[in-house]
């Protein structure tokens, strides 16, 4: 089968590759590019796990073709905080116990930074709500909902 | 989940995947936002040798208003829809039908062309499409031409759409004064899927006499279905909550519900009824 040459960016860095037309988004950043801070969880677009930002909009890397992301700006947990400078989401999750195992947090965050994009200062329902498409089997939510929360609150005061 | 091997193409106008399509038939399948298709190539329940991605196809994301009428485009994201202050405004049952179909990020690639011509049984554009009585434009190398709601979805997984033929544009009317819609669901939790969703357009005069009722009902037979019964108890009539409860009782008259794993056939006919119930109401309040 032809192999199609893709160029994408991530987290700010040019990568350009060929790729089998069938080679998903999640194992083209994962097993080609290296970058394995983006999980696999269910790999039937149900849990999250594999959550990164597209373009800026949040989508589930394992129900998606590395071909048709060719162009695009795509941003995985790496891209988000650096070891001993936090992002105020990752912080959150930090300060706030929003995550035991950890196995759903890189979704979970990129999905609450899509979430805080659109609602900085979000209700209770709409934190809820923009973290639908993340499952996880460790908290019960209640954590991960107050982590939002305070990253809300961090992000607006440093706009302020 | 590693999908069969595939060729693949991505054209950039309608005009280019029509050729396409002609050419590769039926071993073409043709890929809009991939939220049903590539889960299904995942599972190798479709193993397509050649792939034609609309996703740059930029002719067909649009939203806009041409008289009394609203145009979609098949390619457009559930999330434009949701977010669309036009459809708000002047079709907002499209809006909140949107809003509520999987997750964010599921929103954020989905496209409505693509679900329609999945005619999943338990989708949730369905029922909004039957209730607002919505055309679909599609075209192909001969031609085009117009389906009605109602005959566009004819079995589970099964449209109307012909070999050749792509699904370009979905119109729908710009609700009349004095009317309430609502859409509302039960779904399977860890899917979102609808067991049962109910869409209602409902048209009421001053003195609160039904002028107009169209009630779309998903997830609970092999395809989505107008409930006329439940139409027809409405027509004519003044409405309270003891009419709408008795007309919410056929909301399951004269199909054969669905059953599986999540809801027997039973409970998905006592879901179409109540939830029928509540359709009917909110859309009561909005008017």
């Amino acid at each position: 089968m032809t192999r199609t040459t893709i160029e994408v960016t991530i987290n700010g860095v040019r990568y350009r590759h060929e790729v089998e037309p069938r080679l998903l988004l999640v194992h083209y950043i994962r097993d080609v590019v290296g970058l394995t801070g983006t999980h696999i969880g269910c790999e039937t677009s149900l849990c999250g796990a594999c959550t990164v930002l597209l373009n800026g909009a949040a989508v589930k890397s394992c129900t998606l073709f590395a071909v048709q992301a060719d162009g695009a700006e795509i941003t995985t947990i790496e891209g988000l905080g650096e070891e001993g400078r936090l992002h105020p989401i990752q912080e959150g999750f930090w300060m706030k116990h929003g995550l035991q195992c950890g196995y759903c947090t890189p979704g979970m965050i990129l999905a609450a930074y899509q979430l805080l994009q659109r609602y900085p200062d979000p209700t209770e329902a709409q934190i809820r709500h923009g973290i639908e498409g993340n499952l996880c089997r460790c908290t019960g939510y209640q954590h991960i909902v107050e982590a939002v929360r305070y990253a809300a609150e961090k992000l607006r005061s440093q706009k302020a | 989940m590693i999908p069969a091997a595939f060729e693949y193409f991505r054209p950039t106008s309608v005009k280019e995947a029509l050729a396409l399509l002609d050419h590769y038939k039926d071993e073409a399948k043709l890929l809009a936002g991939g939220h049903s298709l590539i889960p299904l190539m995942k599972l190798r329940l479709a193993q397509p040798r050649y792939v034609i991605d609309l996703g740059r196809v930029r002719e067909l994301e649009y939203i806009r208003e041409s008289g009394d009428q609203l145009l979609i485009g098949a390619m457009t994201r559930h999330v434009a829809i949701e977010t669309s202050d036009l459809l708000r405004q002047r079709c907002p049952l499209l809006a909140e039908t949107a809003s509520v179909i999987g997750d964010a990020q599921v929103r954020n690639m989905g496209t409505i062309g693509g679900s329609l011509v999945h005619a999943d049984p338990a989708a949730d554009y369905p029922a909004a499409i039957l209730a607002l009585e919505a055309e679909m434009r599609v075209v192909s190398s001969q031609g085009e031409r117009w389906i009605r709601a109602e005959d566009f979805f004819v079995d589970m997984l099964t449209t109307s759409l012909q070999p050749g033929e792509l699904l370009v544009e979905i119109k729908v009317p710009v609700l009349p004064p004095r009317t309430g819609t609502a859409y509302v669901k039960v779904a399977q939790k860890a899917s979102g899927f609808a067991l049962c969703g109910v869409a209602v357009v409902l048209t009421i005069d001053q003195n609160g006499v039904c002028q107009h009722a169209a009630v779309g009902i998903t997830g609970v037979a092999p395809k989505a279905y107008r409930a006329r019964a439940v139409e027809h108890a409405l027509r004519g009539q003044k409405l309270d909550a003891s009419v709408t409860a008795a007309a919410s009782a056929k909301a399951a008259e004269g199909i054969d519900p669905l059953e599986d794993l999540h809801a027997s056939a039973e409970y998905r006919a006592h879901l179409a009824r109540v939830w029928c119930r509540r359709a009917l109401e909110q859309a009561r309040a909005r008017v």
